[in-house]
């Protein structure tokens, strides 16, 4: 039985959800513990966003110094890649970032670190072990893990995941992507970059299936042109070893193939961490995907238990999950109604050219009958991409018809990933196209063609209406 | 310089309506009406050129090309094949619960290349037999064509093509099923949900002409504003059949534009990054443009480092997104009279003009890449396509004549599925005139 409560927030889960919650809640004043059971940082330090954006860096500079040959630069000899010396670097990026997340700094903070696997044992109790702790308020922010798959054969036969493929130390001559995701997408590109033969194998139709569709199809040339080969509606049906080399069994309108290669990664999607916390005992529900069903204000369906990050959100993304998490505190420790509804997100796909997003989709927008109107710039008409040779791609923004309000933006280029943060700040400040189209940017830079767009905006509208 | 430029317009029209048409006098069966895909040696048969052939022969009738006893004799004998040949779900058929296989063989009509049975070649093929159940208006064997073109296309099963979902499949294979190819946005298939829509036996719902459209895409491109889709042909295909010309849906009503109008901006659109040339492609202009579904040189082989796949082969081109890698379709700019025939004439003289090889005995070739050269000759594809020589006919006499769009403003399915899609307006809010 628990007493009196022992902290006023336990957070379950040190990843970027649950070190922003925790940081939130020592701005607050409030006593926190903070329980994680692998390593501090969470997926996206260890094995997600840091470590794989970190390889498509050592990718994308060796591909600079092809491209060079086109920018008149010449060298002696052909560039390649050495695999140890990229992850070499890869675990220093890593090693240096997680220090700002590091137990001395929580501890300096006042945030109260346990180490261990935890449960719930009641309404307001947690435990770790041996040790059992109370709550006036959690957080749950445990993230997810790469899904696994019941492919036959496929356990037997060995893959890599997102989690294991930074272990590596010889790159696979030729590796299959199982998964065209976002993730599955950008690793396919690094190592086919870094000289491997690559092919994605998606079961579905689309490529890159939550984009828009210009956007995933000029990914999918550039993947191309890489020499990435994308196998659309192939699903996987069973995999083997044989020879020291993987074989793949595939399907595509009926007809049946094998792909042989040398490495497999297994990347379709991810699964939150909830099924060993112990949920029912403390009156939390999960939905069909195993997620924390949580409402618009982050609070699970016990009300003293809130969830952040992965663990209860569809978008897996680090800022999402950084967001979710500060807002949730808010609402469960300092009587804020912070909705979730409200928080419109950039996200970015970290291939060459970068895909971002933000808002609604022109489909979307639709289906809930607002009317849109799509305007769009494109690199090859903006000076500053051509002068970098990087001229794929475009900046579309999404505006509501019969006004000036943007209700979304699709960037593709070699800077979208940047570039989206604009259109962030120009959402979040409630500007309109014909504000934007006022607004001074530097010359010559790619983030001028969102100037651009509003400037088409303009000159197709040029009766003001109220909103 | 092609003799060619040397004719008025309405007579380089002439001679190139006439040598487009002549492709199917030389490339059908006569013993069963199929009609090749292409002029090549082993060439199958391709259900859409047949649509458009059955299309075509009304036109050669009043052209004074082919009898109307001979054009009747064709039409007829290309029906009577599809009524008897093999429907099942056997690999080797001809069709499957009233849609046909894409390629066929030329002389028996069973399905060739393990192709799939194909929704939007179905809806051009039968689109051609309600031209001509509705041009051959007369007794006896005109009598037959109305009978059976009226059974072929009520036996399709609509419904069952939706396997499901909100929209149409793209086709299915009897190895593997359904084919779903993530089809969304504005693209041709407007006449295979209007065909689809109008079933008198099978009809699809009224709602799934609403769930397509809600994948379209409105957009502000290049300073045009565009319902968008890539390859120019998508803005063609219905249009060959359907007088859009002032005749609304809801999203063309909410956007004070009409289909007609829209192709007009997407040929405006072809032109603006034509003289854009983004990549530097030789040839490309205001006077030089058609980047669309068509042969191409086919060059994929990767160097060492697996780069340079830069030629495509036959495929679907399009602006502003592409693929474009400098191949255009020397057809294209022609079929686009309708829509403005300053622009398709410019186009066309300018490019028999500069490279008269593009069209070989008044026929346009499918592709021509000026920017790859071998031995000082710009790639040019082989022979000619069926589809491209139909619509082309086709689009010629609706500038002309408006004789095809005459015929099908007659046809009650057309109307029907218009106004079931949600569309009113011009000649469709008045009654339907013989």
């Amino acid at each position: 039985m628990a007493g009196k409560p022992l902290y006023d927030l336990i957070v379950l889960g040190a990843g970027p959800a649950g070190l922003e919650a925790a940081r939130t809640a020592r701005r607050l004043g409030l006593r926190v513990a903070l329980v994680e059971r692998s390593r501090l940082g969470g997926n996206s330090l260890n094995t997600g966003s840091v470590p794989s954006k970190s390889i498509i860096r050592s990718g994308r500079a060796l591909e600079a110094i092809i491209d060079g040959y086109g920018h008149g630069i010449s060298a002696s000899i052909a560039p390649t890649a050495d695999i140890g010396a990229v992850m070499t670097r890869m675990r220093r990026i890593r090693a240096r970032i997680a220090e700002y997340h590091s137990a001395q700094r929580l501890d300096e903070l006042g945030v109260d670190l346990f180490v261990g696997s935890a449960h719930f044992d009641g309404a307001r109790s947690i435990r770790i072990g041996a040790t059992s702790l109370t709550f006036k308020k959690a957080i749950i922010a445990t993230g997810a893990r790469p899904r696994t798959s019941d492919i036959p054969g496929l356990q037997a036969t060995g893959y890599l995941t997102s989690e294991t493929i930074f272990d590596i130390t010889e790159l696979p001559k030729r590796l299959a992507v199982i998964g065209g995701g976002p993730l599955g997408c950008e690793l396919a590109q690094a190592f086919s970059q870094l000289g491997s033969w690559v092919t994605i194998l998606q079961d579905g139709p689309k490529f890159l299936p939550n984009e828009e569709r210009d956007a995933a199809e000029l990914l999918s040339m550039s993947l191309a042109r890489c020499g990435v080969e994308t196998r659309l509606n192939t699903p996987v049906v069973h995999a083997r070893a044989e020879n020291g080399k993987k074989m793949i069994d595939v399907t595509n309108s009926g007809a049946k193939f094998s792909i042989a290669v040398d490495e497999i990664l297994l990347s379709v999607g991810r699964v939150p961490n909830t099924e060993d916390l112990n949920l029912v005992t403390a009156g939390i529900k999960v939905d069909a995907h195993r997620r924390i069903e949580v409402d618009d204000f982050f609070r699970s369906t016990n009300p003293n238990v809130s969830a952040a990050g992965d663990a209860c959100m569809p978008h897996k993304y680090t800022n999402v999950a950084q967001a979710s998490a500060r807002l949730a505190v808010l609402n469960a420790c300092a009587g804020e109604s912070n909705r979730l509804s409200r928080l419109t997100p950039p996200w970015c796909t970290y291939c060459d050219p970068e895909i971002a997003h933000i808002g609604l989709h022109a489909v979307d927008a639709r289906r809930r009958s607002i009317p849109i109107k799509s305007f769009t710039i494109m690199m090859q008409d903006v000076d500053r991409a051509i002068i970098d040779g990087c001229d794929a791609g475009f900046v579309k923004i999404h505006v509501k018809e019969g006004t000036d309000e943007i209700l979304g933006a699709t960037i593709v280029g070699s800077r979208a990933g940047e570039l989206i943060n604009e259109l962030s700040v120009i959402m979040s400040a409630g500007m309109g196209m014909r504000r934007l189209a006022d607004v001074l940017h530097a010359y010559p830079s790619q983030s001028d063609a969102i100037r651009l767009a509003a400037i088409a905006f303009r000159d197709h509208a040029p009766t003001p209406q109220a909103r | 310089m092609s003799e060619l430029t040397d004719l008025p317009d309405d007579a380089l029209l002439e001679r190139l309506q006439r040598g487009a048409f002549d492709y199917f006098a030389a490339c059908t069966n006569v013993q069963n009406g199929l009609v090749a895909d292409t002029s090549r040696p082993a060439s199958p048969c391709s259900i859409a050129v047949v649509g458009f052939a059955l299309s075509c022969y009304p036109i050669a009738v009043e052209r004074g090309w082919l009898t109307r006893a001979a054009a009747a004799s064709i039409t007829r004998t290309t029906l009577e094949f599809f009524r008897g040949s093999a429907q099942s779900d056997r690999p080797d058929a001809t069709g499957y619960r009233g849609f046909y296989y894409h390629f066929l063989d030329m002389q028996h009509g069973a399905r060739v290349w393990n192709c799939e049975l194909s929704l939007i070649d179905t809806a051009l093929l039968l689109a051609g037999m309600l031209v001509s159940a509705t041009y051959f208006d007369g007794d006896g064997i005109e009598a037959e064509i109305r009978a059976t073109a009226d059974a072929l296309y009520r036996r399709v099963d609509w419904p069952w093509a939706l396997n499901g979902h909100d929209t149409l499949a793209q086709g299915w294979r009897p190895e593997g099923g359904f084919l779903h190819y993530g089809w969304e946005g504005y693209n041709e298939a407007t006449i295979l949900y209007i065909l689809a829509i109008a079933s008198p036996t099978h009809p699809l719902p009224q709602s799934s002409f609403a769930n397509w459209t809600c994948t379209y895409q409105w957009e502000n491109l290049l300073g045009v504003d565009v319902l968008y889709s890539g390859p120019l042909f998508t803005h063609l295909f219905s249009h060959a059949w359907i007088d859009f010309r002032g005749v609304q849906d809801r999203f063309m009503r909410e956007t004070a534009s009409d289909y007609f109008k829209n192709t007009q901006s997407a040929i405006a659109l072809q032109r603006e990054y034509a003289w854009r040339n983004p990549h530097g492609y030789a040839g490309y202009g205001r006077n030089l443009w058609g980047i669309t579904a068509g042969d191409g040189p086919d060059i994929r082989e990767h160097g060492p480092d697996r780069r340079d796949r830069r030629f495509f082969g036959y495929m679907s081109r399009g602006v502003p997104y592409g693929p474009d890698d400098g191949t255009i379709a020397p057809w294209a700019m022609l079929a686009t009279a309708p829509f403005g025939i300053d622009a398709a004439l410019a186009g066309t003289r300018h490019l028999l003009g500069k490279y008269p090889q593009v069209c070989a005995n008044d026929r346009f070739s499918s592709g021509f890449n000026p920017t790859l050269r071998a031995g000082g000759t710009a790639w040019l594809s082989e022979g000619w396509y069926g589809l491209d020589q139909g619509l082309l006919t086709m689009m010629i006499e609706n500038y002309r004549s408006n004789l095809i769009w005459d015929i099908t403003r007659r046809s009650p399915t057309l109307r029907t599925g218009l106004q079931r899609a949600g569309f009113d307006g011009a000649w469709l809010a008045s009654p339907s005139t013989t």
